[in-house]
C-alpha cells in the first residue's frame, strides 16, 4: 500500500511534445504526436506517442487500467490534454460470472482486448501514470513462463460477454509506434527491434526460454521456405549445406535454431528479398536432423529428394498426423499420468542427442557459429544482404545456449523430432499449392502463431485474397499437428509405415477438421509437466495458494427419478429452479424497472425489499438479475457486474466490505483496507465503469452499533460517479425506522417492496407451475395444502415441502389398491399433521405413569397456588399425594427429581438450574389445557 | 454378549418399535446418497429413547447398499464438543478432509473458514458432487450459536441446488423448533421424527425378556436353553415383575433399564436403585445437628417456608433445651455454630442468596434443603436417637 501513495503523491507533469501535427477545425482540436511525462523529483522524462500501452489511473491503485493510445489531442487553449486509447481489460475487471467463459485459469498478466461499448474511448491525458509493455501472445500458444514485470500478454478479446480470439490484426493496426517501446527501455530483452514484426519479434526472441512452440514454428517457417527456394536455387546450395552440416550435428542444430531466432527480426526483409536465402539453413536443419535421427549421410540426399517434391511422402506426412490426433484423444482422455510418461520417454532419446551437440555447442564457442555464418554466406547466392542479419542473430543463439541450457536442449531434441513432420507438413502444403502460396502457408504457419494473413499479404504483395484464404487454412491446418508431434517424435521411425497405411485417408480438409478438433484436449499437454501429473483423485488439483475447495465428487451418478412421483419430487424440490416465478409478476416488473432504470442511466439506487420467509424475495431478485443478463447479451442495455452477499454467510458485518471487494475485484484485503479500497472506488470518477448491482441480503445482519456498513452501502450509490444499485433484502417491514439511524435509514430512500405472504391461490399456482404437467397430486389435496399453509404462514418453502411428504407417503403406501398412484387427500393430511401437530400431546401420552402423575401435580399445585410457578418441593408433595390416591408407592425425593429432570430435558417443565435442588421452581412450557387434554385422553 | 448388549456397544439388530421411524430415515437418506436429493431432518425423543441408536442403525443399513458405500461423506458434530461455530467449522473442514486442499495455509479467521467451506459446497451440484451427512448431535445447542450461521448455512445448501447435504439433528428438546430463527426454520425442511415409547407394560415386559435371552447363534446350545427358561420363569416371578412395573412406571427409558438389569444380573442384586438420597446424611449426622434439622423444621413450619438464619435456629434450640433437655448438654454458641457450618457444608442447607462475604454469618438467611417426610424418616432410622429429640421432632409447635 505504502508503496502504492507515495507514488501517486508523486506530481507528473504532462507536456505535448513537439507542435500540433493537425488540427481538427470542426472540434477545435489539435493532434499531437506525443506527449512528455516528467516526474517531479526525478531525472528523466517519458515520451509516449500514440500507438504506446500506457497504464491509465484508475479507481484500483494495484491495477491500473491498461491501454494503447490512439490519439492525443487538447483543445486550442492546450488547457485539456486528452487522448483517445483503445482499452485492455484485466482478468480481475472481468466480471466473476464470465471468467468460466475463459475455460482455463487466466494468467496473472494477461489483459484483454476490450471489444465493449460501454466504456468511454476519451480519457484525459493526465491519468496516465506509464507506459507499459502489451504483446499479443496468440491463441493456441502458452504464455511465456517467467514474465516480465512491466509486460502484459494479449490473447483474446473481450466484448464484454465472450471471450474470442483476438485478431492479431487489431494489435497490429499502428505498426510504427510499435517500434517505439525500445527506445525507452533499450535493455529489455522484451524490445522488439523490428518494428514491423513486433509480436512476432518479440514471441520468438522476448523470453529467454520461449516456449518450444515458438522456437519450433519460427524453424518450421524458414524450413518450409526451403522447398521454394530449393526448387529455385537447385540442389548444389542445398549440398554445399549439407558439407557445412555434416561438420557437426550441433552446427546445424544451432543453426537450426539461429534460423529460429534469425528468421524473426528479418523475416520481413528476408521475405523480401528473395526466397531463397533460407533453404541451407532449412536443409542444413534437414541434415542435422538426418544426421540425428539416422546418422546417415546418404539419407540427406534421400531427404533432398524428398524436399524436391516427392508428393507422395510428403502426402504421407501430412496423413501421418491426422493418425497421431487419433492417437490423442484417448491419451488425453485416458488420464494425464500417461502423457507426461510418454512425453519423458520422447524426450529421452532426444535429449541424449542433443546434450552431445550441446556439449560440443559449448566447446565451440563462437567458432563454430561464425563458421557457420561463413560457410552460409558462402553457400548463399544473397549472402552479403544476409549477414549482418546473421551476426546480429548469433549473439541472440549464444545467448540461448548459454542461459536457457536445459529448456533450450528440450527444445531442441523436440525441434529434431518434431522437424520432418512439419517439414513433411508444410511441403505438403506447397505441393498443392502455387509457389508463393506455398510461402504463404509456411509463413502462415508463423502467422498463426504471431501475424495476420494481410500483414504477410502487405509485405509480399503477391498473394490475392483466395490464396490468403489458402494460407489461413494452412494455418489451421499445420498448427495442430505440430502439438501432437510434440509427443510423438519417437513415432517418427515408423512414419513410413503409418504414411503408407494412411496414404489413402480422406480429403485435406477434414483431416485439417479432424486436427483441429483435437487440438482442444491436446492444449493441456503443452504445459510443463509438473502441471500435467494432475492426479487422478477426484478433487482437482490446484495450488495451495488459491486453493479452490471442492467436495469430492461422488463416485457414482445420481440415479436420475424413475417415476411420476419421484419426478414430482424432484421438482417439488426447493432448490430446483422453477422455469418461471408465478404469483410475483408484479414485484418482478418493479425490481426489474428499477435496476434496469438505473443500469440505463447509469446512476445509482437502493432498494428495499422486505417480507417473511419463503415469500420468494431473493428469487425474485435473482430472476430480475438473470433476464437483466442475458437483455445485456443482447446488447439491449449496458453491460453491468452483479455482486451478491448475504448477512448470514458472513462472520461480522465488516466482513461484506471484504466480500464485495472479493467479488469485484478478486483481491484479498483486510476488513478496513477493503472499505477504503471500495470507497475510493466508488467515489472517485473512472473513465470506464459498468453498473454494480451489489443484492445485499439479510440486511438485518448488517447491523452495527455505529451502523458504518449500513451507512456506506447506501451512500455509495448517491456518489456522483459510483453507478451502483442496491437492493437490500430483509424480512421485516420496518426495519429502516425500527433499527436505522436517521442518516442511515434516509440513504436508504423511499424505494421499498414488501413481499405480501403467498395467499392459497398463489401457492396452489406455483405448486402447479412447478409440478409442470407431471400428474402426481389430486385438485383437492394441492388445495387443501394451499390453504393449510396460506392460513399459517405463507411459506411457500413449507408448502413445497409438505407436498414432498406427501409423496413419500403416498410412495410408502402405493401398492393400497385404492390409491390411484396419485398424492390424495389421505396422504397430504398425513403430511400436515406430521409437520404441523404439535409434538407435546403425543409426548405427554407417551411418557411414563409417573411423568404424567407428577404433570398432573404441577396442574394440581397450580391451581392450588393461583400461579404459573411452584417450587419442586410443593409439587412433591402434590405428587405423593397423588400417587396414594392412584395406589402406587410413592417415590423418594431423588427419584422425584429424575422424573421431573426428564421432563425438563423435553422441555415440558421449564426448570430452575438444577443445584436449586429442591427448591427449583418448576414452570410449565405447554398450555394447561393441553396438559389435560393430553392426560385426558390417556386415561380414556 | 448381555454386557456387551447392555453397554451400547452393540447395536441391535433390528430397532424394536420404531420401526416406521427406520424406515422414514433409511428412505430419506437413501434418497440424498442416490438421487442427491438435500434433505434435513430432526430427529425428536426424550433422552434414551434410542435416537442415536437408530441413526446409527439407519446408517449401518445405509452402508450395507453397496453403491452407497463409497459414495457419502459424514460429518458427525456434537453440540457439546462443537461450542461455536468456529469450531465446528474446523471440525467439519476436518472431517471432509479438506485440509489436503488447503494444504499449510493457515486459516487466519473465522470468516475466510466459512467462505471457504461455502466455496467447497457451492461448488458442487446435484449430479457431481458426493452427498454430505451432517449429523448434529443437541441440534438445540448449535440452535444457541450467534446468529444461528451454521445453522443457516446448511440449510441453506440442503435448499438450494448446491452439493447434496442431508442435514440430521438429534436432540431431545420438544420444543426446539421454537429456538430456530424465523429464516432458519422457514430453511428448514420441517420433517420430524418423533421417538416416544408407548408400549404397555406387556410389551416392556416382552422386550425386558427378549434383552435377556441368549441368541439362538449362542456356542453352548444347552447352556442357551437353560438360560432362556430360566429367563423366562424369572420374569414370571412376582417380585421381578414388581420391580420392573416399578421402573416402568418411573420411566420407559430403556437405558435405565439397560443399567437396571446390568445391576441385578451382575451383582445379583435384586435392590431398587434409589441409592442416592440425601435422607443417607442424615443417620451420619451427629445428634446435636439434628438438633439443629429440626429445630430449622419447626421454623419453617412456623414461617411457613421463609429462610431463617442461624440466630433464629439457635433460639429455638435453645428454647428446646429450656423445657425438656434431659438428655442433651448446654452447647456453647460457638460450638452450635460449628456444627451449623457442618450442615452448610453437606449441603443440606443452603443460603438464599449467592453473596456470602458481605453478611455476618449468624444472620445469614439460610434455607433447609430436606424434606419434611425425609427428616421424619431419617429419624427413624436414626440409630440411638434420645427420645425427647424424637418427641420434639414430631410436636407440633416447638
Amino acid at each position: 500500500m505504502v508503496r502504492y501513495f507515495t507514488r501517486l503523491r508523486v506530481r507528473r507533469v504532462y507536456k505535448w511534445d513537439g507542435t500540433p501535427s493537425s488540427f481538427d477545425r470542426k472540434l477545435k482540436t489539435y493532434f499531437f504526436d506525443s506527449l512528455n511525462i516528467s516526474v517531479e523529483g526525478q531525472p528523466g522524462m517519458t515520451t509516449v506517442t500514440p500507438g504506446q500501452y500506457v497504464l491509465i489511473e484508475g479507481d484500483n491503485e494495484d491495477n491500473p487500467f491498461v491501454a494503447k493510445l490512439l490519439k492525443f489531442f487538447g483543445d486550442e487553449s492546450n488547457q485539456q490534454k486528452k487522448a483517445l486509447v483503445q482499452w485492455f481489460v484485466r482478468v480481475c475487471e472481468v466480471p466473476h460470472n464470465k471468467k468460466k467463459l475463459l475455460g482455463r485459469s487466466p494468467h496473472p498478466q494477461e489483459v484483454f482486448y476490450y471489444l465493449g461499448h460501454t466504456c468511454d474511448n476519451e480519457i484525459d491525458a493526465e491519468s496516465i501514470l506509464n507506459t507499459v509493455q502489451v504483446q499479443y501472445v496468440p491463441v493456441d500458444a502458452p504464455f511465456p513462463e517467467p514474465g516480465i514485470k512491466d509486460t502484459l500478454y494479449v490473447k483474446l478479446s473481450w466484448d464484454t460477454k465472450t471471450f474470442k480470439d483476438l485478431d492479431p490484426a487489431l494489435m497490429q493496426d499502428t505498426p510504427v509506434p510499435a517500434s517505439t517501446p525500445p527506445r525507452l527501455k533499450p535493455a529489455s530483452p522484451c524490445s522488439p527491434p523490428a518494428a514491423a514484426l513486433v509480436s512476432l519479434g518479440s514471441v520468438g526472441r522476448k523470453m529467454p526460454t520461449p516456449d518450444p512452440m515458438v522456437m519450433r514454428r519460427a524453424g518450421s517457417v524458414s524450413r518450409t521456405r526451403g522447398p521454394v527456394s530449393a526448387s529455385k536455387a537447385g540442389n548444389n546450395e542445398a549440398e554445399s549445406v549439407h558439407s557445412a552440416a555434416k561438420l557437426s550435428a550441433s552446427k546445424t542444430l544451432s543453426t537450426k535454431r539461429r534460423g529460429s531466432s534469425g528468421v524473426t527480426p528479418g523475416v520481413r526483409k528476408k521475405l523480401q528479398l528473395s526466397i531463397g536465402d533460407s533453404p541451407e539453413k532449412i536443409m542444413s536443419r534437414k541434415d542435422g536432423l538426418c544426421e540425428l535421427l539416422d546418422e546417415e549421410v546418404d539419407s540427406e540426399k534421400a531427404l533432398v529428394t524428398k524436399l524436391n517434391s516427392s508428393p507422395r511422402s510428403l502426402h504421407h506426412g501430412y496423413s501421418l498426423s491426422p493418425v497421431r490426433s487419433d492417437h490423442r484423444p484417448p491419451n488425453s482422455l485416458g488420464g494425464y499420468p500417461l502423457k507426461p510418461t510418454s512425453i519423458m520417454l520422447d524426450r529421452l532419446s532426444p535429449t541424449a542427442l542433443g546434450e552431445q551437440d550441446f556439449s560440443r555447442d559449448m566447446l565451440l564457442g563462437m567458432a563454430p557459429l561464425i563458421l557457420e555464418d561463413e560457410v552460409f554466406e558462402a553457400g548463399l547466392p544473397t549472402g552479403t544482404a544476409k549477414t549482418p542479419k546473421k551476426r546480429q542473430a548469433t549473439p541472440r543463439r549464444k545467448y540461448f545456449h548459454e542461459k536457457a541450457t536445459t529448456p533450450s536442449r528440450r527444445k531442441d531434441s523436440a525441434m529434431t523430432a518434431r522437424e520432418p513432420s512439419l517439414g513433411v507438413l508444410a511441403e505438403e502444403d506447397s505441393e498443392s499449392s502455387p509457389m508463393q502460396l506455398v510461402v504463404t502457408s509456411s509463413r502462415s504457419k508463423r502467422k498463426s502463431a504471431q501475424l495476420v494473413a494481410s500483414r504477410i499479404r502487405k509485405q509480399l504483395n503477391l498473394m490475392g485474397d483466395a490464396q490468403e484464404l489458402h494460407s489461413d487454412d494452412g494455418d489451421d491446418d499445420c498448427f495442430t499437428p505440430s502439438k501432437k508431434d510434440l509427443h510423438h517424435s519417437s513415432e517418427e521411425d515408423l512414419e513410413d509405415e503409418e504414411v503408407s497405411k494412411s496414404e489413402e485417408t480422406a480429403g485435406k480438409t477434414t483431416r485439417g477438421r479432424l486436427r483441429r478438433a483435437s487440438t482442444t484436449p491436446a492444449r493441456t499437454p503443452r504445459k510443463p509437466p509438473s502441471k500435467k501429473a494432475t492426479p487422478s483423485t477426484p478433487r482437482t488439483p490446484r495450488t495451495p495458494r488459491h486453493a479452490t475447495p471442492s467436495i469430492p465428487s461422488r463416485t457414482l451418478p445420481a440415479r436420475k427419478p424413475g417415476n411420476v412421483l419421484e419426478e414430482a419430487r424432484a421438482r417439488l424440490h426447493v432448490s430446483s429452479v422453477p422455469e418461471s416465478l408465478p404469483c410475483r409478476e408484479q414485484e418482478f416488473q418493479d425490481i426489474y424497472n428499477f435496476v434496469e432504470s438505473k443500469v440505463m442511466d447509469g446512476t445509482g439506487g437502493c432498494m428495499y425489499i422486505s417480507g417473511v420467509p419463503g415469500t420468494g424475495k431473493t428469487a425474485t431478485v435473482h430472476e430480475v438479475i438473470r433476464c437483466l443478463q442475458h437483455a445485456s447479451d443482447m446488447d439491449e442495455i449496458p453491460t453491468f457486474r452483479f455482486v451478491e452477499i448475504n448477512g448470514m454467510k458472513m462472520t461480522d458485518p465488516h466482513q461484506a466490505y471484504v466480500q464485495i471487494l472479493q467479488k469485484l475485484t478478486d483481491q484479498k484485503a483486510t476488513a478496513d483496507h477493503a472499505a477504503a479500497l471500495l470507497e475510493k472506488m466508488f467515489s472517485n470518477p473512472a473513465p470506464k465503469k459498468e453498473t454494480t448491482v451489489l443484492l445485499v441480503d439479510e440486511l438485518d445482519l448488517l447491523w452495527t452499533r455505529k451502523q458504518n456498513v449500513m451507512y456506506n452501502l447506501f451512500d455509495w450509490p448517491t456518489r456522483r460517479h459510483a453507478r451502483l444499485v442496491v437492493l437490500t433484502i430483509a424480512n421485516t417491514m420496518d426495519l429502516p425506522e425500527r433499527i436505522m439511524i436517521n442518516r442511515v435509514a434516509s440513504r436508504l430512500g423511499l424505494t421499498r417492496m414488501s413481499f405480501q405472504p403467498y395467499s392459497f391461490k398463489q401457492l396452489q399456482q406455483i405448486i402447479t407451475s412447478r409440478l409442470n404437467k407431471v400428474k402426481a397430486f389430486e385438485e383437492d389435496a394441492l388445495q387443501l395444502v394451499s390453504r393449510k399453509v396460506a392460513a399459517l404462514s405463507g411459506d411457500a418453502r413449507r408448502c413445497l415441502d409438505i407436498c414432498r411428504r406427501a409423496t413419500e407417503i403416498c410412495e410408502h403406501s402405493a401398492p393400497q389398491p385404492s390409491s390411484t398412484g396419485l398424492v390424495g387427500m389421505s396422504h397430504v393430511m398425513e403430511a400436515l399433521d406430521e409437520m404441523f401437530s404439535s409434538s407435546y400431546i403425543t409426548a405427554i401420552r407417551c411418557a411414563s405413569v409417573q411423568e404424567q402423575l407428577f404433570l398432573r401435580a404441577v396442574l394440581a399445585e397450580f391451581r392450588r397456588l393461583g400461579l404459573e410457578e411452584a417450587t419442586f418441593q410443593q409439587v412433591f408433595v402434590q405428587h405423593r399425594a397423588l400417587c396414594r390416591v392412584e395406589g402406587l408407592q410413592p417415590l423418594s425425593v431423588s427419584e422425584g427429581l429424575a422424573v421431573c429432570q426428564r421432563l425438563g430435558a423435553c422441555r415440558l417443565l421449564l426448570l430452575e438450574a438444577s443445584r436449586l435442588d429442591v427448591l427449583q421452581r418448576v414452570r410449565l412450557n405447554v398450555s394447561q389445557d393441553d396438559v389435560l387434554y393430553a392426560l385426558k385422553a390417556d386415561r380414556a | 454378549i448381555l454386557r456387551q448388549r447392555f453397554c451400547h456397544q452393540r447395536l441391535p439388530e433390528k430397532p424394536m418399535g420404531i420401526e416406521s421411524q427406520h424406515k422414514h430415515l433409511l428412505e430419506l437418506l437413501r434418497r440424498t446418497a442416490v438421487h442427491g436429493e438435500s434433505n434435513s431432518v430432526l430427529i425428536v425423543g426424550p433422552r434414551g429413547s434410542g435416537k442415536t441408536m437408530l441413526l446409527k442403525c439407519v446408517l449401518r443399513d445405509l452402508l450395507e447398499v453397496k453403491d452407497v458405500n463409497k459414495n457419502v461423506l459424514q460429518v458427525h458434530l456434537n453440540g457439546l464438543l462443537q461450542t461455536d461455530d468456529r469450531i465446528a467449522l474446523k471440525e467439519i473442514t476436518r472431517q471432509l478432509n479438506l485440509e489436503n486442499v488447503v494444504g499449510d495455509k493457515v486459516f487466519g479467521s473465522f470468516a475466510e473458514n466459512l467462505a471457504f467451506l461455502l466455496e467447497a459446497l457451492k461448488k458442487g451440484d446435484r449430479s457431481s458432487s458426493r452427498p454430505v451427512l451432517f449429523i448434529l448431535d443437541e441440534f438445540d445447542l448449535f440452535a444457541h450459536h450467534k446468529n444461528q450461521t451454521l445453522l443457516y448455512n446448511l440449510l441453506d445448501v440442503s435448499q438450494s441446488a448446491q452439493a447434496p447435504v442431508a442435514v440430521i439433528g438429534l436432540t431431545c428438546r420438544l420444543d426446539v423448533l421454537e429456538l430456530l430463527e424465523k429464516r432458519v426454520k422457514s430453511r428448514f425442511s420441517h420433517r420430524q421424527i418423533h421417538l416416544l415409547s408407548s408400549l404397555s407394560f406387556r410389551q416392556y415386559l416382552d422386550n425386558v425378556i427378549l434383552q435377556l435371552s441368549l441368541p439362538p447363534d449362542f456356542a453352548d446350545a444347552k447352556f442357551f436353553e437353560e438360560w432362556n427358561d430360566s429367563i423366562k420363569v424369572l420374569c414370571k416371578d412376582k417380585s421381578v415383575v414388581d420391580v420392573l412395573e416399578k421402573h416402568y412406571n418411573s420411566s420407559k427409558d430403556f437405558r435405565s433399564l439397560h443399567l437396571l438389569l446390568v445391576k441385578e444380573f451382575f451383582k445379583n442384586i435384586l435392590q431398587h436403585n434409589s441409592s442416592y438420597n440425601l435422607c443417607s446424611f442424615i443417620p451420619g449426622l451427629s445428634v446435636l445437628e439434628l438438633c439443629l434439622i429440626i429445630a430449622m423444621k419447626h421454623l419453617s413450619d412456623i414461617y411457613e417456608g421463609e429462610p431463617f438464619n442461624f440466630q433464629m435456629v439457635h433460639n429455638e434450640f435453645k428454647k428446646f433445651l429450656q423445657r425438656k433437655s434431659q438428655s442433651i448438654y448446654n452447647f456453647d454458641k460457638p460450638v452450635v455454630m460449628k456444627a451449623f457450618e457442618h450442615l452448610q457444608q453437606l449441603e443440606l442447607i443452603k443460603s438464599v442468596d449467592g453473596s456470602t462475604g458481605k453478611i455476618h454469618k449468624e444472620y445469614q438467611l439460610m434455607k433447609l434443603m430436606l424434606d419434611h417426610n425425609q427428616i421424619m424418616e431419617a429419624l427413624q432410622k436414626y440409630p440411638q436417637c434420645p427420645t425427647d429429640v424424637k418427641q420434639w421432632a414430631l410436636s407440633a409447635f416447638g
